[in-house]
């Protein structure tokens, strides 16, 4: 399944209620590193569908949503369950990194 | 391709790295026939041209190209003419012997008869004890993915070049002062630049100042900067801080197999691309240390795949 996109409107429903976690990527058009993060997660969309839900926020038309988690850079990716934030990555990673963090989420117990 | 194809094949030319010097050298190996594989990169790929908003100076667009533009432009035209494109971190080489091989992060291995080395620089870090912590928080290094955050904020920029009266300019957008911090009491920056920067009524200069260091719990909230003369300290209330204060050779992957100067920069023979190695040939940022231009660059990249050709056709006879 292709990511989802969301906004200050559908954030509560998307997001925060929702039953399985949510990666939520803070983008905007105009920022280069965000362009590079976009397709590896369209490629982890597909290969987690059913675990994790990745959706995309675009700051730009969305601010309110930004600021109210403290996004002062992006791409940051913030991982959402049950409604908190449970992990933050700021910063475009390479798609192995993306992996290791969100089987993190998935399987707590290290 | 599959696994056992790749261990098997071994190409024309690798090229680690997809700036304009990578991509430069794509295209000219490609019209060459050379097939040659671009490991971009997988977070980086597009080099520091992605961090960028309009480049004015690159020769042929008059109104200018936003960076991440030209480089997809680059890209698609190495394509064109049949670069294959990896989006990947180079993670390993071996430069030695007749065919080289350089192993992706996700384990692809390619051999090749030669290799260029086009892998850009990496910006330079402050060195501060909060950096790390406060990165994201404030701390940026890309005026034009964060500073939309610091609408009607205080934010310093710390450099004294062009990236730095470019990143207070741009940031004059968003910002409602934005103070230079520079070691020296002369800019570096090219004239146009720099007199951007000097006649913007929302930049201030703080001269022979360095950043002692950055406050703030969760986020930035102030810097201290240290006169360089007197090393007298103040304290200047900001809640952004962008960095840009120059560049490091992106060359630890290649560190100890092929000569490097004592900065990191690869060291090449007189005007050529060529490393020590045969068959290594080196461009763009990670050989430069003086120009550092998109166009320049592109150049260099240029002579690489003709070098490389060059040495293709010698060992081919």
């Amino acid at each position: 399944m292709s990511t989802v996109k969301v906004t200050d409107d559908t954030f509560k429903a998307e997001v925060l209620d929702s039953d399985v976690p949510v990666l939520v990527d803070f983008w905007a058009t105009w920022c280069g590193p965000c362009r590079m993060v976009a397709p590896i997660l369209e490629e982890l969309s597909d290969e987690y569908e059913g675990k994790i839900k990745i959706v995309k926020l675009d700051t730009d038309e969305n601010q309110a949503t930004a600021m109210a988690y403290g996004i002062f850079s992006i791409p940051t990716l913030n991982v959402y369950q049950n409604g908190e934030v449970v992990k933050s990555i700021v910063g475009a990673r390479p798609k192995r990194a993306l992996v290791e963090e969100i089987e993190q989420v998935l399987s707590p117990a290290e | 391709m599959t696994e056992q194809q790749t261990a098997t094949t071994v190409h024309d030319v690798v090229i680690v790295g997809s700036g304009p010097a990578g991509y430069t050298a794509a295209i000219y190996a490609a019209r060459a026939g050379l097939e040659p594989v671009v490991v971009a990169g997988s977070v980086t790929a597009g080099g520091a041209l992605m961090n960028t908003t309009e480049v004015e100076n690159f020769p042929g667009f008059p109104a200018g190209i936003q960076g991440p533009d030209l480089m997809d432009a680059m890209r698609e035209q190495a394509e064109k003419f049949g670069a294959r494109v990896v989006w990947d971190d180079a993670e390993q080489v071996d430069l030695g012997g007749d065919v080289k091989t350089v192993v992706t992060g996700g384990g692809e291995t390619f051999h090749a008869r030669s290799v260029i080395l086009a892998t850009g620089s990496a910006y330079r870090e402050l060195g501060l004890p909060e950096e790390k912590r406060l990165s994201g928080r404030g701390i940026s290094w890309c005026a034009t993915c964060d500073g939309f955050f610091f609408r009607d904020q205080h934010i310093a920029v710390v450099g004294g070049g062009d990236s730095a009266m470019e990143e207070a300019t741009f940031l004059t957008r968003f910002a409602s002062k934005v103070t230079i911090v520079h070691r020296r009491d002369t800019l570096r920056a090219s004239k146009i630049m720099a007199d951007r920067a000097t006649n913007d009524p929302k930049i201030e200069f703080a001269w022979n100042s360095e950043v002692a260091g950055v406050s703030g719990e969760n986020k930035v909230e102030a810097v201290t900067l240290r006169d360089t003369a007197t090393g007298e300290t103040r304290e200047l209330p900001v809640t952004g801080v962008f960095v840009a204060i120059g560049h490091e050779p992106r060359t630890d992957l290649v560190k100890g197999q092929i000569d490097l100067d004592p900065n990191g920069y690869v060291l090449v023979e007189g005007r050529t691309t060529r490393t020590n190695l045969p068959g290594v040939f080196a461009c763009g940022d990670a050989v430069d240390h003086t120009y550092r231009q998109a166009i320049t660059a592109a150049g260099s990249g240029c002579a690489a795949a003709l070098d490389a050709q060059a040495y293709l056709d010698e060992i081919a006879h």
